[in-house]
């Protein structure tokens, strides 16, 4: 899995909702390719599960499936009341995982 | 019928299908541009980039640093600029410094005339000699990672700036014979760069809308087809096979020379690496 | 052998023009979308069997794709998501799909709002669903059409 871009205002007010942006560099093989050469179907290869946190409590997660394209992008939301960390990460299918981490000012 | 008679008859015939062909769904370019509204920029004395010959929703991505996803690539040639490799030990910054600085408006001038090597030299090309003659280090593979993140940060660098490459002087017979290219017909199809690219511009071909061909200001660009970053000689490989005509591999004369001719096409556009397109 | 060689011209050119014309409608105006069963079958498995409720949620998506590789998909519920009243869970479907789940969002009261935004792939031109699940138990479904062009310039 490659280098995550994560985007999250730098101060919000509290009680703000906020819209996040994430994006990470992978092929997302969904198992229905076929290698052009041999004629073999490409293993299955995909990050099926990301979760976003916020001070430690999940707010968003999503499975994924083949479906979705390769470098994934992914926005949503966050309702603010406190300074504190997000925390962002990425599971593939074999085990490999990615973290992004921001922080906020909420005043 | 005498025999030239219905050669020509013929040829007519087959230019009015594939004219049917090409007219099926109409569209119209000015109308993309009327939309476009505040995207003057990129209409330059009526060159058209090919930004404007995409859906909303493709501008929109290509608009959003955190949903284009050639700024992967952007990121990882910057970590690529400061990264020692080869027998030299040195790194980009070892000779160039601060990218931003030193590599400021490099991409808006290439392919440019190389007097050592008699012939033009590409960005990618440029790359990799720094690479094999400066740092003792191996070079990248077209259309492979490493490659692709140097030369889209290098032209993500001169972002904005205006496309200027060089054709007087000794870039005068490569130009020429990138010209040259650009009006063959090649392949099964009989096909020149220009029957889609300036003929039907602005029309749809099945479903595709025909940009003018003014990608000098795109490339690398990551490609909703694609679903990652990729070269422009890429990109002209894809065209060349739509056309049923053997394509020449990335970097060949061939594809240098008809960059510049493509490059020129796109003089005062803006630089949009990495531009998003369909 | 000018017969011979005019006559090889008009099949090319019949073919062309064939070719373009053939994929241009067989690209624009079949909507292939799953049979009512198929679509209720998917749907069932999400709802456990309950009939979601028409509206009151948002799918955006292009009316034509640009590219079936990468295809925009918004997605959101009117909801206020707070703690009595918000969408737990979005799921989006596009029933010709080799694997028909694309992908599904949970959401918590700290959402803010049930919203998200991703890009996924589409095989062929048809009619996408989302079906959320609300914290009432209850579940809503939208649904598009897509039309997805098939080849595209430039391999």
């Amino acid at each position: 899995m490659g280098k995550a871009r994560v985007k999250v205002p730098k101060t919000a007010k509290a009680g703000d909702i906020i819209t996040i942006k994430t994006l990470i560099k992978h092929k997302m093989e969904s198992g229905n390719r076929k290698d052009k050469k041999t004629g073999k179907k490409i293993p299955r290869h995909i990050i099926d599960k990301f979760t976003a946190k916020y001070n430690g409590e999940v707010f968003f997660s999503s499975d994924w499936e083949g479906g979705v394209s390769a470098n994934p992008y992914c926005a949503f939301t966050c309702r603010v009341d406190k300074s504190g960390d997000f925390e962002f990460t990425w599971h593939d299918e074999k085990g490999e995982v990615t973290t992004a981490k921001a922080s906020i000012t909420v005043s | 019928m005498s025999t030239k008679n219905a050669y020509m008859d013929t040829i007519g015939r087959k230019l009015a299908a594939l004219a049917a062909g090409f007219l099926l769904t109409a569209g119209l370019a000015a109308s993309t541009a009327a939309l476009a509204g505040d995207k003057s920029k990129y209409e330059v004395d009526g060159r058209k980039s090919g930004y404007l010959y995409s859906n909303p929703e493709t501008q929109a991505i290509e608009d959003d640093d955190f949903a284009n996803g050639g700024m992967l690539w952007v990121e990882k040639g910057a970590e690529l600029w400061k990264k020692v490799d080869g027998k030299a030990g040195k790194s980009c910054a070892s000779c160039h410094g601060d990218a931003e600085k030193s590599m400021k408006g490099v991409y808006t001038v290439y392919p440019k005339y190389v007097k050592k090597l008699g012939k033009l030299e590409n960005l990618e090309q440029r790359i990799n000699r720094c690479r094999t003659e400066k740092m003792k280090a191996k070079p990248w593979k077209w259309d492979k990672d490493n490659l692709l993140a140097m030369a889209t940060y290098i032209g993500y660098l001169s972002r904005g700036m205006p496309m200027n490459v060089k054709i007087d002087g000794p870039a005068a017979p490569f130009f020429e014979k990138g010209k040259e290219f650009f009006f063959k017909r090649r392949g099964q199809l009989d096909m020149s760069c220009k029957h889609c690219h300036i003929d039907n511009a602005g029309k749809h071909i099945r479903a595709d809308l025909l940009s003018e061909g003014r990608g000098g200001g795109a490339f690398p660009a990551y490609r909703l087809k694609w679903q990652k970053v990729g070269s422009l000689h890429r990109r002209f490989k894809g065209c060349n096979k739509n056309i049923r005509a053997q394509p020449y591999k990335q970097g060949a004369d061939e594809y240098v020379n008809l960059e510049l001719f493509v490059k020129w096409r796109s003089r005062g556009l803006p630089v949009e690496v990495p531009a998003v397109r369909r | 052998m000018n017969h011979v060689k005019i006559k090889v011209m008009d099949r090319r050119t019949f073919l062309i023009g064939a070719g373009v014309s053939a994929a241009t409608l067989a690209g624009l105006s079949t909507i292939a979308s799953a049979t009512p069963e198929e679509a209720a079958a998917f749907i069932a498995k999400i709802t456990g069997g309950k009939k979601p409720t028409e509206g009151g949620m948002k799918l955006e998506m292009p009316e034509i794709a640009e590219n079936g590789a990468t295809v925009p998909v918004k997605v959101s519920a009117d909801t206020p998501q707070t703690d009595k009243d918000y969408c737990k869970s979005i799921t989006i479907i596009a029933t010709k799909n080799p694997y028909p789940r694309l992908c599904a969002f949970h959401f918590t009261p700290r959402s803010g709002k049930a919203f998200a935004s991703i890009r996924v792939r589409m095989a062929t031109t048809q009619e996408v669903m989302a079906v959320a699940e609300m914290s009432d138990g209850s579940f809503r479904i939208a649904r598009t059409t897509v039309k997805v062009t098939i080849g595209g310039c430039g391999g």
